[in-house]
């Protein structure tokens, strides 16, 4: 039987330290292939082997991720296809960003129940088992199905509705344009069509960059307290700790040996790392403070770089500066309470436009503004957490991912200077995508829009 | 008493446009042919607007043409005008449309099917079918005549039941008052069909001689000569213009005073209206934040001074058609010949069909056209040949000819009909087709000329001739593939007056012909091929070349469907005992009965973990045979 090939993360999602990416097909393993770089190509690794290598993005070339690849060629397989499997870190970004690649490489998202209809289609799953087979897709669906709909309902839906809408109302006055040349509507023009365009890219832009904090609500804002020795690490790790019920977990780990603590400031949930380090490197040597600041620095997503008021800025305190260059970071000058030996010329230039409080720690005061500016950075762009519409499922965010690209089609096509019944083949597909996910593609919404929107007759 | 009339292979009850088509298609396929009518002045009759083509209406002609069906011949003959749409869009929705001169269309098609073989044009009023066994064998007319046949075709448009209402006036008629067909519709009844009650309309016509078209704007045909047909060689150059007018706020205000008296709001109308063909008093109702509303001023021929008046259809009472005339510019003085009415009728539910459009219930009868709940004489005419040719090779013991979605509009129509059903009557739009890019109007003969030769429709000479430009495509495209275009000053010249960038490289002829503002004449200016192109075939190098990327889209998704039209399902499944199925999708594939796992997913209420449980459902029968 020949299909196409079918691609679907297949562990749970921000659950446990590993995610599987699953790919079954014909061209399973080209299409990995193409996003893989490790020592030999996935296409002359033996069957059933795993292989250690790199994800990359192939337009870029940039690394995405560390991974160990399974081959695995038909028949010897779940499904009788070849099969990928790429295992990579769990969490929800760097899998979603996988699959997104393995998707624009070639491969279609997998329905939910999907692998194991192929593994009955190609005789994996003997005939006693079909039955169970047909369960298991009406329940995966229907499972799918529901918490899909728990994930649209309310502001992420009508967000994508009102998206549609706008979309529909594009489509119709295109149609419109199409089917009744002589009727005295407005010509879309290429122009419009390219505002329209534009809008809802920029839209769904803007939607799946709230996928990147609903994974920050989910896993927790990496969070990494950095300063030299006695600059009052420890006193603002305590003092976020007690005021927020830390929930410390031992992460036992070849790479990660460090104790990570979670507290929620504000609605922002920060994970805070090496919390065990900053306790320890107190009263250690300086130099070993910076190394140990710049190792965990790669993993942070947000940096607290903590100065002392009382004394001027030394070598070290540039060097941190250097390392946390480029990253989310907050800047914070203790010991207020004490008289200011810092150059604070010198640190307004260094800060540039990161945000800066000053906090007497010993006092408890300052550490109010800290939390409001953790919480301004997360929330950017005025969003206030009730507000939030996040996209954390993986099958919406691979659907975004191809609405965004179809929308993208759409206006590489305008640029060119295409007729636009053609530009309307992607705009329509985009309208489609953002359909699926909220669970609706009816087609002929387009044409009770078409003479709802027009006065059309003979 | 009733007396034994004939035998026939095929009998066709109607001789509007679908039953002229499906006459002419059974006979030319060598089935002996009966087409009975009401009236033998009203053959090809057009009771609505004098036009034929336009989007997706006019691909239709053209795929009728490749069938070889007649409408676009006869249309080549007797238009006043004819105009190419969309001339500013892409080549997918291109479409030809032509003002007919309605009285020449009908003689000429008459005469047409007076002429062909096998074929007899017959006038009588069939009331019952004859039926053994749930199979048809023939039909009753009213005079009492018998006719014997193997299959039947029923065309009978808005004449079942019919029902004209002008204002408070109400009386049983065909369209323009001819003659209803009572009897039959309560047959059909008896029969067990399920009827729908729907509802059309038409504007009055006025006298030429009393407009004013000094105050309205001039839409004159093509300058360029046209045709649909691919075998049409002569090309009528004087053309009639037609003429456009808006309607005014008196016209306005006068509808709204007078609402009261419109039947459709009095609740004298029953029957479902089409959305896309509302009456006046429906548009200014609806959109009344329209200032005003297009009129078009269309001559319904050469020898008549009737005009019909396109975008005021209407069932107001005829004295306030009258005043609302006199509100429109250039109308002040028109004298009134014909009110516009609105009728109403029945119409077969078309789930009840096979996509061949034969009956579920019954046997070798097959119904086509407005019948099943469509509108438009195109729409008509297409179904109208392909019931043709189906109930012909019923009668010659051959499977259907089935066109599918991918194929061509027709194909769209029928899809549409049988397995989603209609709620209104059915207009054909562009918007219906899923590949629109690879069903234009251009390719229509590359789609189904083939097919119209292998059923015996098209001929040899047609045929020979068809696969020579075939061939000369390929070879043009071929050509451009091999050919590098170097960079010459020459080169650079014809890029330039083209509006186009000049070449930094030498690149090939094909990649050239990508860039938007280059034609194939500039590539064929650089390098010419041996012999100059035909236009048409010039065209088709030009469209596939350009558009590559898109077609080669839509291709892809053809060849996931085909997969899915290829499982194909028995007409007798028991979705009941299809523990997996959902409810919904259990009582709606029972009513439908899809003939494969595409259609069945495009039956409503059928989603796709419904169609995974068919597919795994299939399979375990496969393995139980195999056991």
């Amino acid at each position: 039987m020949e299909m196409d090939t079918i691609s679907a993360i297949s562990t749970p999602m921000g659950e446990g330290a590993i995610a599987i990416v699953r790919v079954s097909g014909e061209k399973a393993v080209e299409i990995s292939d193409l996003i893989y770089k490790g020592k030999t190509s996935l296409r002359e690794v033996e069957s059933h082997t795993i292989n250690y290598g790199y994800i990359v993005d192939p337009d870029s070339g940039e690394k995405i991720e560390e991974v160990m690849v399974s081959v695995l060629l038909a028949p010897r397989t779940f499904t009788r296809e070849n099969m990928v499997e790429i295992n990579c870190h769990g969490g929800i970004v760097s899998v979603n960003r996988i699959l997104q690649l393995v998707i624009n490489a070639g491969a279609r998202l997998a329905e939910p129940g999907e692998f194991t209809k192929r593994a009955f289609l190609n005789g994996r799953i003997d005939l006693s088992q079909a039955e169970g087979v047909m369960d298991l897709i009406r329940a995966k669906t229907d499972r799918a199905m529901n918490v899909a709909m728990a994930q649209v309902e309310g502001k992420l839906s009508k967000r994508i509705q009102k998206l549609r809408q706008a979309l529909l109302e594009t489509v119709a006055h295109v149609e419109v344009n199409i089917d009744y040349p002589e009727y005295d509507a407005e010509e879309m023009t290429l122009e419009i069509l390219k505002e329209k365009a534009q809008f809802v890219k920029d839209d769904i832009d803007k939607l799946l960059q709230t996928a990147q904090q609903g994974k920050i609500l989910r896993d927790g804002l990496a969070t990494v307290i950095i300063g030299r020795p006695n600059v009052g690490k420890s006193s603002l790790l305590n003092s976020l700790v007690h005021e927020n019920k830390a929930i410390v977990t031992e992460i036992a780990g070849t790479t990660r040996d460090v104790i990570e603590e979670y507290v929620n400031v504000r609605g922002v949930p920060l994970r805070l790392l090496d919390t065990a380090g900053i306790r320890e490197t107190e009263d250690i040597v300086e130099k070993i403070g910076v190394e140990r600041s710049r190792k965990v620095i790669s993993d942070a997503e947000l940096v607290l770089l903590v100065l002392n008021n009382n004394e001027a800025l030394s070598d070290s305190d540039e060097e941190l500066f250097t390392i946390s260059e480029g990253r989310d970071r907050i800047v914070i000058i203790n010991k207020t309470d004490l008289p200011q030996e810092i150059n604070m010329g010198r640190v307004k230039a260094l800060i540039g436009t990161d945000p800066l409080v000053t906090t007497s720690l010993l006092k408890d005061e300052g550490v109010e503004e800290l939390e409001e500016a953790i919480k301004t950075l997360f929330f950017q762009g005025g969003l206030e957490a009730s507000d939030l519409t996040y996209v954390s499922n993986s099958r919406h965010i691979a659907l975004l991912n191809q609405a965004k690209k179809s929308v993208n089609d759409a206006l590489e096509a305008i640029d060119y200077n295409m007729p636009v019944d053609m530009i309307q083949i992607d705009i329509t597909k985009t309208w489609e995508l953002l359909g699926e996910v909220i669970g609706d593609s009816v087609h002929e919404s387009l044409i009770d829009q078409l003479f709802s929107q027009f006065c059309l007759g003979k | 008493m009733s007396y034994h009339g004939g035998d026939y292979d095929v009998i066709v009850i109607g001789a509007g446009h679908a039953g002229v088509e499906a006459g002419l298609a059974a006979a030319r396929m060598g089935a002996s042919t009966l087409i009975l009518t009401l009236n033998l002045d009203a053959v090809a009759y057009m009771p609505c607007n004098p036009s034929v083509g336009g989007p997706a209406k006019g691909i239709v002609v053209r795929e009728i043409d490749a069938l070889g069906g007649e409408m676009g011949k006869n249309i080549d003959k007797t238009h006043i005008q004819m105009r190419m749409l969309n001339t500013g869009k892409g080549p997918a929705v291109r479409a030809l449309r032509a003002q007919a001169d309605k009285y020449l269309y009908q003689h000429e098609m008459k005469q047409t099917i007076e002429e062909t073989d096998n074929l007899l044009l017959c006038q009588g009023m069939v009331e019952r079918l004859l039926i053994e066994n749930d199979e048809v064998k023939g039909v009753i007319t009213q005079t009492g005549a018998e006719y014997r046949a193997e299959a039947v075709v029923i065309t009978t448009g808005t004449y079942l039941r019919g029902k004209v209402i002008i204002g408070d006036l109400a009386y049983e008629s065909g369209p323009n008052n001819q003659q209803p067909s009572i009897n039959l519709s309560y047959h059909l009844q008896e029969l067990g069909f399920d009827l729908v009650r729907f509802k059309t309309g038409t504007p009055p016509r006025v006298n030429s001689q009393s407009i004013d078209y000094s105050k309205t704007e001039i839409q004159p045909g093509d300058d360029v000569p046209r045709a649909f047909s691919y075998e049409t060689t002569k090309f009528i150059t004087d053309q009639l213009p037609c003429w456009l007018t808006y309607t005014s706020e008196e016209t306005h205000q006068l509808i709204n005073d007078n609402l009261h008296r419109s039947p459709m709001y009095s609740g004298m109308i029953e029957g479902t209206g089409p959305r896309y063909c509302p009456s006046i008093e429906d548009k200014i109702v609806r959109f009344n934040d329209k200032p005003r509303h297009q009129i078009f001023l269309e001559p319904e021929g050469r020898n008549t001074k009737e005009v019909y008046v396109q975008g005021l259809s209407t069932s107001l009472p005829e004295d306030v058609q009258r005043n609302i005339l006199k509100t429109i510019p250039g109308l002040e003085n028109v004298r009134m010949m014909r009110s516009g009415y609105a009728i109403e009728y029945d119409a077969i539910v078309p789930t009840q069909l096979w996509p061949s459009l034969e009956t579920k219930k019954i046997k070798g009868l097959f119904t086509a056209g407005q019948i099943n709940g469509t509108s438009g004489y195109e729409e008509a005419a297409g179904q109208g040949v392909m019931a043709g040719i189906n109930a012909a090779r019923k009668a010659q013991k051959k499977d259907p000819l089935i066109l599918d979605r991918s194929e061509a509009y027709i194909g769209v129509l029928i899809d549409d009909l049988v397995t989603k059903g209609t709620n209104e009557p059915y207009r054909l739009l562009t918007s219906r087709a899923e590949y629109r890019l690879l069903l234009r109007h251009d390719n229509a003969d590359l789609r189904l000329t083939e097919k119209g030769y292998e059923i015996g429709l098209i001929s040899e000479e047609r045929f020979k001739k068809f696969l020579t430009k075939k061939a000369k495509i390929q070879e043009e495209i071929g050509r451009l593939e091999g050919t590098v275009i170097k960079v010459t000053e020459e080169t650079q010249k014809i890029l330039e007056k083209a509006g186009s960038t000049p070449l930094k490289d030498a690149m090939h002829a094909k990649v050239l012909l990508k860039r938007p503002e280059i034609l194939y004449r500039h590539i064929a200016e650089i390098v010419p091929p041996e012999k100059a192109l035909e236009e048409d075939v010039a065209e088709q190098v030009e469209i596939q070349v350009k558009y590559e990327g898109y077609i080669t889209k839509q291709l892809e998704q053809v060849q996931r469907l085909k997969k899915m039209e290829n499982k194909k399902l028995p007409e007798d499944l028991d979705y009941h005992a299809i523990s997996g199925l959902a409810m919904e999708a259990r009582q709606k594939l029972s009513e439908v009965r899809p003939l494969s796992v595409a259609q069945a997913s495009r039956v409503s209420g059928v989603n796709p973990s419904d169609v995974s449980v068919l597919l795994v459902y299939l399979e375990q029968g496969r393995l139980k045979r195999v056991q």
